[in-house]
């Protein structure tokens, strides 16, 4: 079964992420992936660039209302993921709790990715998503 | 989660970690068969003081540590009767390890030395599933038991008699040299094929209690494949599976029964499946060293998850494959299979003198198989009469009620 680890952390959290030597980060953060792929359980993974450089695009009033980053209704910013295929919710929080960057303002949701049979069959568009998977290569 | 540091936990964790833990305490002690009996209480000892304590921040080099220490306790017991064991448990206490920081090589040669290991020769093919299962994979005995319908007493009795085999043949704790690797390698890429079948076999109402084995040999092949990155057949086995268990969605009908291959529903397949499969079959033909059994086989997959009907299956490439795949392993039924691509691609008529061939060799006596595709045969020819009496041994040799219904309708439409 797919997991998502999905990877937050706050404004303050990020800040310290800038302290850390950048050769040293990329080290540390391959080790991990490494780890991953040795245990065959690595489906995806990505980082996400800083939310000050992203857009909002807000939905509240029509037409929708755009604005700069970063994402300002929470403290806890997303920055980036890992897609695992593990036997077990357990599994997945076992390797969440190995991510290698972690301290204060760090946090990590587990949340389960349904397959694609846990959807009506019959559907016109789930039919078409299976073979959308295969013509962009998606996992 | 209700209970972060409860069982399922401990054996999430072990199940990450059992591969390495056993490997090291492997090549620390020199005895597979301690080895594991060690890396075991460790287990048991997380089971008790996890759920009380928490994990610990490194619960790895804990195992590592719990086995240690209790291999040189035994060796300081045996001491007192052997001379050489004091030596080694003095040796064992003197040499300080951080468990820690392992050499990750060390590590990936261990993980493979223990699949060469488990996966040996002198097992029975039951023993090397079992120890796979439960030494690589991390599984438990109860588990193992459970996804293979047997008692677990039957399990460990295995395991037991195949560490006990292990020691008599004096197999040591090593990747095989090179020029005995390649037919080493065959066996372990046989037991992760059988644990695959046993688990795409298993039926799905009791998925909930059987452990997840295609899942598990899938992850088998993909840690082989990161191992033995120059090995064709490693790659070619990863597709075989991927592109095998794209299928699975669509081989069931709504009231359990399976559906044969020319009758599924291919957008039901799973495409990212067919995706990872297709990879893997191109890093396997990257190698330079032509497909093996494997690879063949999952070329064959590969026609069919990419063709949008059985009509629209580049047939050709088919027949060419399984006359590639009958040359390399003879058997009857990759025979048969290839007179069906061949009557697909070139029609009955061509494909009859070879399952008539077949018949005569007296090769599938007693299948339902042969009778089934002759007569297939024979009424597309319109050899009606003919078709009927082949059709007819069909019903009576099939064993599958599901099966045979089909078969007696075929015989009904004549």
């Amino acid at each position: 079964m797919k997991y998502m680890l999905i990877m937050r952390a706050t404004d303050e959290a990020f800040a310290s992420m800038g302290q850390i030597d950048f050769d040293q980060m990329l080290e540390t953060v391959g080790k991990f992936n490494d780890e991953l792929i040795r245990a065959g359980v690595l489906v995806a993974a990505e980082g996400l660039d800083d939310a000050a450089n992203g857009v909002v695009v807000d939905y509240s009033a029509e037409p929708p209302v755009v604005t700069d980053g970063p994402y300002g209704e929470t403290k806890e910013l997303f920055g980036g993921f890992y897609i695992l295929n593990v036997a077990s919710k357990e599994e997945a929080v076992e390797w969440a709790k190995r991510l290698p960057i972690q301290g204060p303002g760090f946090k990590t949701e587990v949340r389960r990715v349904p397959t694609i049979d846990e959807f009506p069959q019959d559907n016109p568009w789930i039919q078409k998503e299976r073979a959308w998977r295969e013509a962009t290569g998606q996992l | 989660m209700s209970d972060p540091t409860g069982r399922a936990a401990v054996a999430a964790v072990w199940r990450i970690e059992s591969a390495k833990v056993v490997g090291a305490l492997a090549r620390y002690t020199g005895d597979f068969a301690l080895a594991e009996d060690l890396a075991q209480e460790a287990f048991a000892e997380a089971l008790v003081t996890w759920p009380r304590d928490g994990v610990p921040r490194n619960p790895g080099g804990w195992l590592l540590t719990v086995g240690r220490r209790r291999a040189i306790d035994a060796f300081r017991r045996r001491a007192a009767a052997d001379e050489r064991y004091a030596a080694l448990a003095r040796d064992l206490g003197e040499g300080v390890v951080d468990a820690g920081e392992t050499d990750p090589d060390q590590i990936d040669d261990d993980v493979l030395a223990l699949m060469f290991v488990s996966c040996h020769p002198v097992l029975s093919p039951e023993a090397r599933v079992a120890l796979t299962l439960r030494v690589v994979g991390g599984l438990t005995s109860d588990e193992i038991a459970r996804a293979f319908l047997v008692p677990t007493a039957t399990v460990q009795a295995r395991i037991t008699r195949a560490k006990k085999a292990l020691g008599a043949a004096g197999v040591p704790f090593e990747v095989p040299p090179p020029e005995e690797r390649s037919p080493r390698l065959g066996s372990v890429l046989s037991v992760v094929y059988v644990i695959f079948t046993e688990g795409s076999s298993a039926s799905s109402g009791d998925r909930l209690i059987r452990f997840d084995l295609a899942g598990e040999a899938q992850r088998l092949a993909r840690v082989l494949a990161r191992l033995m990155p120059g090995e064709p057949e490693v790659h070619g086995l990863l597709a075989l599976l991927e592109l095998t268990a794209a299928r699975f969605p669509a081989r069931t009908a709504p009231d359990g029964s399976p559906v044969l291959l020319e009758h599924q529903d291919r957008r039901r397949w799973d495409r990212s499946a067919i995706v990872r499969g297709r990879a893997a079959l191109a890093r396997a033909e990257k190698v330079g060293r032509g497909l093996g059994y494997y690879g063949l086989q999952a070329a064959i997959a590969e026609c069919h998850a990419v063709a949008p009907s059985v009509e629209e299956t580049d047939w050709g490439r088919v027949v060419m494959l399984y006359s590639a795949l009958g040359r390399l392993a003879p058997s009857p039924v990759v025979d048969l299979n290839r007179a069906v691509a061949v009557s697909m691609a070139q029609g009955p008529a061509a494909a009859l003198p070879i399952v008539d061939e077949l018949a005569g060799s007296g090769a599938l006596a007693g299948s339902h198989l042969l009778p089934t595709v002759r007569g297939e045969l024979l009424t597309r020819l319109g050899r009606v009469e003919e078709a009927r009496v082949e059709l007819g041994r069909a019903v009576e040799l099939c064993g599958n009620e599901r099966e045979r219904t089909v078969l007696q309708r075929k015989l009904d439409d004549l």
